[in-house]
């Protein structure tokens, strides 16, 4: 891990022990699954009713690849619109350097406190962290994002941070926290949704009155006009938007649009997926600034924090089409299982497997690739056809190249698999494995099946019998009753 | 028609019963099956771990041994094997290989049919004569399910089949948590996916659970055996090669 990039947690095991302790964890368990089988299912039921959303995944995909190929086009005509319209942009190399410049901006208000609209890419800088170095408390205004923020917890998931919290843990949270942060919580508050958002509401109202700074993501940016946008479901982020004197918006520089008209796939794209809904409850859009009406200073920082290196890889760059809706995640039985946390990094679930290695370099993060079944489901779900089964393979070869190319020594697992492959690429040899394999194996079978063997095959057969292999193989029994026939090679 | 059987190295050794199902299933529907003896293995477990080059002498293997003969078809009882054929070979070839072997992979690769594929597409039957008078449970693999989008083909087969009391499987399109090497390097993942698709299978009170692939077979059938379920776990090739007289559940 490098300083300047916090995509990956510092210190994070690697996926399969972050993976056992959370499975051991029966409410996460149930928790999750009853989250993601709620949202699976009604995004299901909202995809199913236009008849034309093949279409639309297939124009996303298409507008999304065509745009990366052509990105820095894109991005300066960006860059020109949102000037010509007031507004300022930045650019950032990497996270220390957007941290850097909104701390700055923040710093040049006076202020000491910012509100923020719940966005991935400040968690993908570490802002909230960097901001409160410097003495400035940022504030999240989601509110599962204020959940993960009061319980000094991490997210969980893209759209639903606090996914791994159910109620009752939700309201201890309120009761033990808000009083630290501002606004406590009502006396005798219950687990009731409605309760708890009363709470929500009463504590955040104080600070969105009060704030002078806002601190944003955006879910695109139209390079035509310079209109940045943000869906959501709250108006928590309609409040940070519009209330406050100055708006910092971080956008990571593979959000941009060509143009304004093609927000038309995406604003059907993105709530159909990612919340199950027709439309999100709040589309803010901004075009730099207006006088008297909303922030009178508006800043833009383009991050790019591996992006660029990414967009050198040409069936890697596909990641970065992601318009981080979490259908994904919500559809990836590994998912289901384990939770956001055990991926250890910002982004979680198959998206996260395959953005993050390519965000950090492989070597950082090179359990993630291999946390899949490849099963598709991802693939299947996800609304700008990022094929990730595709980018998981390729990310898995480049683990084990950069193993290689470091290791004089290699690892078991690359012994193993050069004698297979020496095996599984000869008939001969084949064959002479499978005349061995009944009779080894007979050795360690009990009334015909395998049970606890040693070595890493034991991980195998500690919930699973294992069939012995028969006498005779295939080819042996072709040989057999049909020799001659297709024998000669 | 002159069908080649690849019968992928994992059945060849663990489950020739699968492939001799093949060969008398075909042979009664009146084609002529081939074995090239020169086949090995498809490459989808170096493929899919990441060891790329090692999976070259089979892509090459493969190619040149189905090239060879005059088939009208080739036929695999694994749509993960079909699937790693179909979408990577090519990958592979160009990657590693040279401009001869793409031209190959490509010119082979059409041919090369998942069993139910074969039989729905290419042969045009679904109704293919079998008997298996079993309460039986169908897992669509993911491979077979997502990769190669063989869609409804393997129950239009099996409803087809006299006898069989075909029960829907619920949740049937979760994966059970195999995913070759995955069940080794993430064992408590896939142990956590495997006990739920346990529960489904025995929520179906099905006598026996079916599949395209014997790989995922293994895995749930290993894990129903050890809590002793007595459900039991028969490769779809098997049920279809069935006929009144032959084998129980």
């Amino acid at each position: 891990m490098t300083d300047s990039n916090n995509v990956v947690w510092l210190g994070a095991p690697s996926f399969p022990d972050a993976a056992r302790e959370a499975l051991a964890d029966t409410q996460l368990r149930t928790n999750l699954r009853k989250a993601t089988g709620t949202i699976r299912d009604k995004r299901l039921a909202v995809t199913a009713e236009l008849d034309d959303w093949e279409q639309l995944r297939t124009a996303g995909k298409a507008l999304k690849r065509r745009t990366l190929r052509h990105l820095d086009h894109h991005l300066v005509r960006l860059e020109e619109a949102v000037t010509k319209a007031g507004g300022q942009v930045h650019w950032a190399a990497d996270a220390a350097e957007a941290n850097r410049i909104v701390t700055a901006l923040v710093k040049a208000t006076g202020q000491t406190e910012v509100v923020k609209v719940k966005s991935m890419v400040t968690q993908e800088i570490a802002l909230n962290e960097a901001l409160a170095e410097e003495g400035v408390s940022a504030y999240e205004t989601d509110l599962a994002e204020l959940i993960v923020q009061l319980g000094d917890d991490r997210p969980s998931h893209i759209l639903v941070p606090a996914i791994h919290r159910n109620r009752a843990e939700i309201r201890d949270i309120f009761r033990r926290e808000m009083g630290k942060w501002g606004r406590p919580a009502p006396e005798g508050l219950t687990d009731r949704p409605r309760d708890l958002a009363e709470a929500a509401r009463l504590h955040l109202r104080e600070k969105f009155l009060r704030a002078k700074v806002a601190v944003s993501g955006a879910n695109f940016a139209a390079a035509d006009t310079g209109t940045v946008g943000v869906v959501e479901s709250e108006g928590n982020g309609r409040m940070c938007l519009t209330l406050p004197e100055t708006l910092i918006t971080v956008m990571g520089i593979e959000k941009v649009l060509p143009s304004f008209e093609d927000l038309e796939v995406f604003l059907q794209l993105l709530p159909r997926s990612s919340t199950g809904e027709r439309m999100n409850p709040y589309t803010s859009m901004w075009t730099g600034t207006t006088e008297g009406d909303g922030p009178q200073d508006f800043h833009l920082v383009l991050l790019d924090n591996g992006r660029t290196a990414t967009l050198k890889d040409t069936v890697g760059r596909q990641a970065l089409a992601c318009i981080r809706c979490s259908a994904c995640l919500n559809v990836c039985p590994v998912y289901e299982r384990t939770g956001g946390h055990a991926y250890g990094s910002v982004y979680p679930g198959p998206i996260g497997a395959v953005l993050t290695p390519q965000l950090v370099g492989v070597e950082h993060a090179e359990s993630l690739p291999f946390a899949s079944t490849l099963c598709g489901a991802c693939y299947d779900a996800c609304p700008v056809k990022i094929n990730i089964p595709e980018v998981l393979v390729h990310l898995r070869a480049e683990v084990v190249e950069a193993k290689r190319a470091k290791g004089r020594v290699p690892t078991p697992e690359a012994l193993v698999m050069k004698a297979a492959a020496s095996v599984l690429s000869s008939p001969v040899k084949l064959s002479a494995v499978q005349r061995l394999a009944h009779p080894a194996a007979r050795l360690v079978s009990r009334r015909g099946t395998i049970g606890n063997l040693p070595g890493p095959l034991g991980r195998w057969t500690r919930t699973r019998d294992t069939a012995v292999p028969p006498k005779e193989s295939l080819r042996a029994w072709w040989r057999r009753t049909r020799g001659g026939r297709e024998g000669s090679k | 028609m002159r069908i080649a059987l690849f019968i992928t190295c994992f059945n060849d050794t663990m489950f020739p019963d699968t492939g001799k199902a093949v060969v008398s299933l075909l042979e009664r529907l009146g084609h002529t099956v081939e074995f090239p003896q020169a086949q090995a293995c498809c490459g989808q477990m170096h493929f899919n771990t990441g060891y790329r080059p090692e999976t070259l002498p089979m892509v090459r293997r493969f190619a040149d041994v189905f090239a060879q003969g005059e088939y009208d078809a080739v036929v695999a009882p694994s749509g993960s094997c079909v699937g790693m054929v179909r979408d990577y070979h090519r990958v592979v070839a160009e990657q590693y290989g040279d401009s001869a072997l793409v031209e190959q992979v490509e010119a082979v690769t059409p041919k090369v049919y998942e069993l139910s594929e074969l039989l729905v597409d290419v042969l045009g039957v679904t109704d293919v004569g079998a008997h298996f008078p079993h309460r039986v449970t169908y897992h669509p693999t993911c491979h077979s399910l997502r990769m190669l989008r063989v869609g409804d083909r393997p129950l239009q087969l099996l409803r087809a089949v006299s006898g069989i009391d075909l029960v829907e499987l619920p949740a049937a399109d979760s994966c059970c948590g195999f995913g070759g090497t995955f069940a080794l390097k993430n064992a408590d993942t896939s142990n956590a996916m495997l006990a739920d698709k346990m529960r489904a299978v025995l929520d179906t009170r099905a006598d026996v659970l079916t599949a395209g692939d014997n790989s995922c077979l293994m895995h749930i059938g290993g894990g129903l055996n050890r809590l002793r379920t007595g459900v039991g776990t028969r490769h779809l090739a098997e049920i279809l090669a069935s006929t009144e007289g032959t084998t129980g559940p």
